[in-house]
């Protein structure tokens, strides 16, 4: 940044479990050194002290799922200069989406004796479905050195170092048989967007898609080899519809298995 | 000024989003709310029609802070439902987790969030620039925890290597080797936070709680035990329902949880401590000494020691198991789904942790009730305020503020998980 004031960076949480914002403070041998490059202007679950905006970078943790935070987003866009999204809640809306194919009414009564107390939105929405966002990171949660690259990125007026390719390609870059060709585990690595480094397939498990759709995802190809291999469409379901079950492709895929 | 009040709108250093009012009229308090806002998730709703295998990853994203309790409290009532018991080594490895989520969490608390009230500082990143060393000692210990979370897990957050019978994959004993020396440094470490937190100074207030915690035969409790209290509760988990009741309230989207025709009780690190004192290991029973502390604790504010002495044992029980380990042949039992009941409570790092879940035949959640350990601690964080103000009403304002939202962090609240739950407002009109 041109002056040489510290650049201020504020973190916003909305509907989400905190793991995300979390990342930050995981990250024990940069979290100093990332404080002494920026003034941490707002961070709640840090600190007690804020500073006034405007803020130079905004991470913005969790979904809208209130008529509150459907105001307050704007708030937070108005007081930031970029504003990045943090995590399948807030690119996503989160696993709590799973109540825009249900009836939110139920799912309160459910939860609560008395629902008339609670006030929420039918859907819980990504930020983007509300605002102008600047980057979107993806997982649930998110790879904190990519949550660091981020902001250096940010930082420094360049391109986030983030591919938007598959799963699959980091499977292949760390050398491990692939689950699908070898019938292994249900896996949804191909159509999912990296940045885990390919984890649950080194643990011998499939994918479960924790950092949503890759670009240009071609799901039906991929339901059409599970189903060739057995596997059912409500399993299907289930595996499209959850931490990312919002994300266009996932929802749009996972409706073809609805019956 | 006779009347006043304190209101903090959103509380920091907490996980999630809360609100305290405290309101006092002619010098006595009137009321006292402790507000959670953070907004409903509807977990227990829509894991109706899920298969049981998803238990753990789903109910885990509703904690990013100690998603652990929630993988274990989901698969021991899973494995409860289906008539399965783990043991062996598997049953080791799942302490061994646990340690890791333990010594992550408590550290984050004692030196992140904790620290600064008993300092003066804001926050731990201002306390840094007087006590450097020390904030690095703190986030080394807590990296220790969540690279043993890592190796097991697969990842600190919301860890992918945990099922129902098991694991997917687990390590060989050399996969230790690097890790063995780091807790050694972290039990030393941790003796030092011990001495350093019992150096504070703690405002004098005990107050005679009833604690909440599991008790184990033969250990400190993590995943297994009976329920018992310092009041004589003393029960097996799946009676939970039959002793405790959850009440809503409309002022928080938490539910408030009370013991029936009892009231309010304190689980966590101090009912722990309180109740398995003799089960902590020779070095954490000694740590308990040297901090200043006796068997029991009453003083709320002195859980930041518990919570030291039980990071000192989870480094020593992470050492033991470690040593003790033999990879064992399979990864996980094998489980055969009926239509069944199963309960599973497990000691997080913030106290008691219930799960209950109704199943059909092919292991699909017909119903799911989940009570976090925060939402059980809220009515006695709302009784220790009120006692706190009622002897401190006259201290100047921004000081009785901060050390309520001090109170309240005593208990470490985990906001994001109760509201499947802060913001502080004391009011002397």
């Amino acid at each position: 940044m041109k002056s040489r004031r510290k650049p201020k960076l504020a973190v916003w949480k909305f509907s989400s479990c905190d793991g995300c914002q979390l990342s930050l403070l995981d990250c024990e041998d940069e979290l100093l050194a990332v404080a002494g490059r920026v003034d941490i202007a707002y961070f709640p679950e840090a600190t007690r002290a804020a500073l006034r905006g405007p803020y130079d970078i905004s991470l913005v943790e969790g979904s809208i799922t209130t008529p509150h935070d459907a105001e307050r987003i704007h708030q937070v866009r108005r007081a930031s200069k970029f504003l990045i999204t943090i995590g399948a809640c807030a690119t996503a809306g989160g696993i709590q989406a799973l109540r825009n194919f249900k009836d939110v009414k139920e799912f309160t009564s459910v939860v609560y004796a008395s629902p008339q107390y609670i006030e929420t939105l039918n859907k819980s929405t990504p930020i983007a479905d509300h605002i102008r966002v600047d980057f979107e990171l993806r997982g649930c949660p998110i790879n904190k050195y990519q949550l660091v690259e981020v902001i250096s990125a940010f930082l420094n007026r360049r391109k986030p170092n983030i591919s938007p390719h598959s799963v699959c390609v980091e499977c292949k870059q760390r050398g491990i048989v692939c689950g699908l060709v070898a019938h292994g585990p249900p896996c949804l690595g191909p159509v999912t967007h990296a940045g885990c480094g390919a984890l649950c397939p080194s643990y011998h498990r499939g994918c479960y898609g924790c950092y949503g759709p890759k670009e240009t995802p071609n799901t039906a190809a991929l339901s059409g080899k599970w189903i060739e291999l057995g596997m059912k469409d409500e399993e299907l379901l289930w595996l499209f519809r959850s931490f990312n079950a919002f994300a266009e492709p996932f929802r749009k895929e996972s409706e073809t298995h609805e019956k | 000024m006779k009347s006043k009040t304190i209101k903090v709108d959103y509380l920091a250093r907490v996980e999630g989003e809360g609100a305290l009012t405290v309101r006092v009229r002619d010098s006595r308090v009137a009321e006292v709310k402790f507000r959670i806002f953070e907004p409903p998730r509807f977990f227990e709703a829509f894991l109706r029609g899920r298969p049981y295998s998803e238990a753990p990853d789903i109910t885990a994203r509703i904690c990013g802070i100690c998603p652990i309790a929630y993988q274990m409290s989901s698969v021991h009532a899973m494995e409860n439902a289906f008539g399965v018991k783990i043991d062996g080594q598997i049953r080791a490895l799942r302490r061994l987790i646990y340690c890791g989520e333990w010594i992550e969490s408590h550290a984050l608390h004692i030196y992140l969030l904790h620290a600064p009230d008993f300092l003066g500082y804001q926050d731990a990143i201002q306390m840094a620039k007087d006590y450097g060393e020390i904030v690095q000692r703190g986030l080394q210990l807590k990296k220790v925890g969540n690279d043993l979370m890592t190796l097991l897990g697969g990842r600190e957050i919301h860890p992918i290597n945990i099922r129902v019978g098991g694991f997917y994959r687990v390590p060989t004993k050399r996969d230790f080797a690097l890790l063995v020396d780091r807790l050694k440094w972290a039990r030393d470490a941790a003796l030092d936070t011990v001495r350093w937190v019992s150096r504070f100074a703690f405002p004098e207030f005990e107050y005679d709680y009833e604690f909440v915690a599991l008790r184990h035969s033969d250990e400190y409790p993590f995943n297994e035990g009976r329920l018992v209290s310092n009041k004589g509760l003393d029960i097996a988990t799946n009676e939970y329902e039959n002793c405790f009741v959850e009440e809503q309230v409309s002022h928080s989207n938490a539910l408030h949880s009370v013991l029936k025709e009892r009231g309010p009780y304190l689980v966590g690190p101090l009912a722990r401590f309180n109740l398995n004192f003799d089960k902590l290991s020779p070095v954490a029973q000694q740590a308990t000494r040297d901090g200043g502390l006796t068997q029991s604790c009453t003083n709320p504010f002195k859980s930041i020691i518990v919570r030291a002495v039980e990071t000192v044992y989870a480094c020593d029980e992470a050492l033991r198991i470690i040593d003790q380990y033999e990879r064992p042949e399979q990864p996980s039992v094998a489980v055969q789904p009926r239509a069944s009941l199963g309960y599973g409570c497990t000691e997080a790092p913030r106290g008691i942790l219930y799960h209950r879940y109704r199943l059909d035949d092919r292991g699909i959640i017909l119903e799911a009730k989940i009570v976090p350990p925060t939402s059980q601690n809220q009515k006695i964080i709302e009784s220790d305020l009120l006692q706190f103000v009622s002897r401190n009403v006259n201290l100047p304002q921004d000081r009785l503020t901060w050390q309520c939202e001090q109170a309240v962090r005593n208990y470490d609240p985990c906001i994001s998980c109760a509201t499947h739950f802060l913001k502080l407002e004391i009011d002397r009109a």
